[in-house]
């Protein structure tokens, strides 16, 4: 069977599974829609945390990112993953006890202001926006490759599903639907894992594989000695050793983990869970699936590019596989023949490389790369979508509850009914998936770059307020407020300028103590952290009855006021 | 709760918290940033130590310390009977892992 079929097969089994499980579980109240009712058991929201995290950007870029950043890219992996234990440590058990259904509620009850409310559902909006719209493009690029439908049609299908399952389900459908996706993007990225860890170095387990030696067919010795050896020679430098300087490096490491932290998407998966003990126990649990994948990544990594460059490097243009020109139709290889030989020099120097391979290429072609059998192939296809539709249908949740809770039930119209807020928020998810469609069609930059986007603006918005706001009992409405202003307008006017206004000018002598845009939110967060402590010294405290939230959230299971539960 | 307890509780709760961050700085920034070109010298198999801790050892190191941190603040809870209240409504199979 062709790749095609197999494509069409796999993602209309996966489609009907995720709309089965819509039908199943539709919500009856606003407590279904915004938190699954509450009872979610911790293994199940940890499964569904792992799939609502890893986004079209951790399945197709991640991999590809680090194949070309060599050890540097493990900002994206310590990032991506120590984030999580800011989560478990500092802000999960703490938010499950608060017990409300959003992060603005926290920050709005947290603060006793509508201002900080509005804030924080301005900042929510924004990040969940950006963050959603690089999902649709991943779908969409997906579609557009393995069923060669055009981008548009592919987006449009994808908006459909998704609209389907988190408007009749919010989150109880979601979560379930996140299930059985994190079942299929974890199977769909493992499985071409090992075959090629097998083929390559005979040892069936990537992460142990790509530091074992290669077979005798692919040559011998370590596989990253030949990998340093062969990027040396071609002018790429050592592949296992750091190219970026030192503290842009640590800057965007500590962006990223604060912005997960920080990302209203996965924290309120941990609102769903029954007590602070599940809270805890499902963050260990999500990490244990998230690093699954994390850690096979730069396993993919080594081995697609030494397979690459052991494809392409000096061979005949015309004696390519069938896969370099379905690649070339979708303009992600790019092949010119600058001295006209007919052969491709894949080489450091932009003078004489002739060949120009994007990053997603890693993670999508590389099954074709190693001559894996079709359905495996196809597999990949799959799993991207459940990667992209999974992460995105959180998004969207954060979205539909940050208005239909925190600005209409909470501050325009406090009178409405639960049913007229449940049908507020079903209408705001169906306007959420329009316009994250039309940015998925008319995307406004790389996946990975506008998700990188994302990060710097959580970390510099919500982490700091969050975290003072549960440890700092002193921390009063002023200075969050101050704080989560300047740290947001700060990172979002460095981000725009060096992204937008003058991208010529972005390199390591424009940047503010050489920290990229993509790190620049670890600033953010310092400032927001100076500015909030500070204005905070100069105003008054806050009420009594806020550091009584604050001294119940601090502990699990009892209500400081009031009756203590029987035992 | 009195408030003497609630406020050792907290107390007890943020040391378990500092001292495990101290960890988690130490084997990302640490191993895998700052001093990953020191223990490149140093092989395991086929991987650079520096290139390995960056790219594969920081990550396991991560989800030890979540379970570490689940573990201690079991004990804690227990310790000041906060789990109690919530055992109540927790199914049978988490009551054994009490014990």
């Amino acid at each position: 069977m062709s790749v095609q079929l197999w494509t069409y097969i796999f993602v209309f089994l996966s489609f009907g599974l995720y709309i089965g499980i819509a039908i199943w579980s539709r919500a009856g109240s606003t407590h279904d829609f915004y938190i699954a009712g509450g009872g979610v058991k911790p293994l199940v929201n940890g499964m569904a945390t792992a799939a609502d995290w890893m986004s079209a950007a951790s399945f197709i870029s991640m991999a590809g990112l680090i194949s070309f950043l060599g050890r540097d890219g493990a900002y994206y992996l310590m990032g991506w993953t120590g984030g999580y234990v800011l989560l478990a440590l500092l802000l999960a058990p703490y938010l499950r006890k608060f017990g409300k259904y959003t992060v603005p509620a926290f920050i709005g009850d947290r603060y006793y202001s509508q201002s900080a409310r509005l804030t924080a559902v301005f900042c929510a909006i924004v990040v969940s926006f950006v963050y959603v719209c690089g999902q649709m493009q991943g779908a969409g690029i997906v579609f557009s490759r393995f069923l060669e439908v055009d981008i548009t049609t592919g987006v449009i299908i994808g908006m459909a599903i998704v609209f389907f399952y988190a408007v009749l389900g919010g989150m109880k459908g979601i979560t379930y639907t996140q299930v059985a996706q994190y079942c299929v993007l974890i199977f769909a990225y493992m499985v071409p894992a090992v075959f090629i860890s097998l083929m390559m170095t005979g040892n069936p387990i990537p992460q142990l594989g790509f530091g074992s030696e290669l077979t005798p067919e692919y040559g011998g010795g370590y596989l990253l000695d030949r990998l340093d050896g062969v990027s040396e020679q071609l002018g790429f430098g050592i592949y296992t050793e750091g190219h970026k300087s030192t503290q842009d490096v640590f800057f965007i490491t500590a962006a990223l983990m604060f912005g997960t932290a920080g990302l209203p998407h996965v924290i309120i998966r941990f609102f769903t869970v029954p007590s602070v003990r599940d809270a805890r126990r499902s963050a260990g649990y999500a990490l244990i699936f998230i690093a699954i994948l994390y850690t096979t990544a730069p396993a993919i990594a080594a081995f697609s590019k030494v397979n690459l460059m052991n494809t392409v490097n000096n061979a005949e243009y015309s004696s390519m596989p069938s896969w370099f020109s379905t690649w070339e139709r979708t303009s992600l290889i790019a092949f010119d023949d600058k001295n006209g030989d007919g052969r491709i020099q894949y080489v450091g120097d932009p003078q004489v490389n002739e060949l120009t391979v994007n990053r997603d290429i890693m993670v999508l072609a590389n099954p074709e790369i190693a001559r894996l059998p079709n359905w495996v192939v196809a597999l990949v296809a799959a799993g991207a979508l459940a990667a992209a539709l999974s992460t995105a249908a959180g998004l969207l949740l954060v979205i539909s509850t940050s208005i239909s809770h925190d600005l209409m039930k909470r501050c325009i119209a406090p009178n409405i009914t639960e049913k007229q807020e449940l049908r507020y928020a079903r209408i705001a998810i169906f306007a959420a998936v329009l316009i994250a469609g039309y940015f998925g069609i008319n995307p406004p930059g790389f996946v990975a770059e506008v998700v990188a986007f994302a990060f710097g603006l959580a970390a510099a918005s919500f982490f700091p307020a969050i975290v003072l706001g549960i440890f700092y009992s002193r921390m009063n409405r002023q200075g969050a407020v101050a704080g989560m202003m300047t740290g947001f307008g700060f990172t979002a006017a460095y981000i725009i300028f060096f992204k937008f206004i003058s991208p010529e000018l972005s390199n390591a002598s424009h940047w503010l103590f050489g920290i990229s845009p993509e790190g620049i939110g670890t600033l953010g967060t310092i400032i927001n952290l100076i500015v909030a402590l500070s204005v905070c010294r100069f105003t008054a405290a806050p009420p009594e009855d806020v550091q009584t939230i604050v001294r119940n959230i601090r502990l699990p299971g009892e209500h400081i006021e009031g009756t203590t539960p029987t035992t | 709760m009195s408030d003497k307890n609630a406020r050792s509780y907290w107390q007890a709760n943020v040391r378990i918290v500092l001292r495990l961050l101290c960890v988690w700085f130490f084997i990302s920034f640490g191993c895998g940033i700052l001093l990953a070109d020191f223990l490149d010298q140093f092989r395991i198999g086929g991987f650079k130590l520096g290139f390995w801790m960056a790219q594969q050892g920081s990550i396991y190191g991560f989800v030890i310390l979540i379970y570490v941190y689940i573990r201690q603040m079991d004990k804690l809870d227990h310790q000041y009977k906060l789990d109690q209240t919530q055992s109540a409504d927790s199914s049978p199979s988490d009551k054994e892992e009490q014990s």
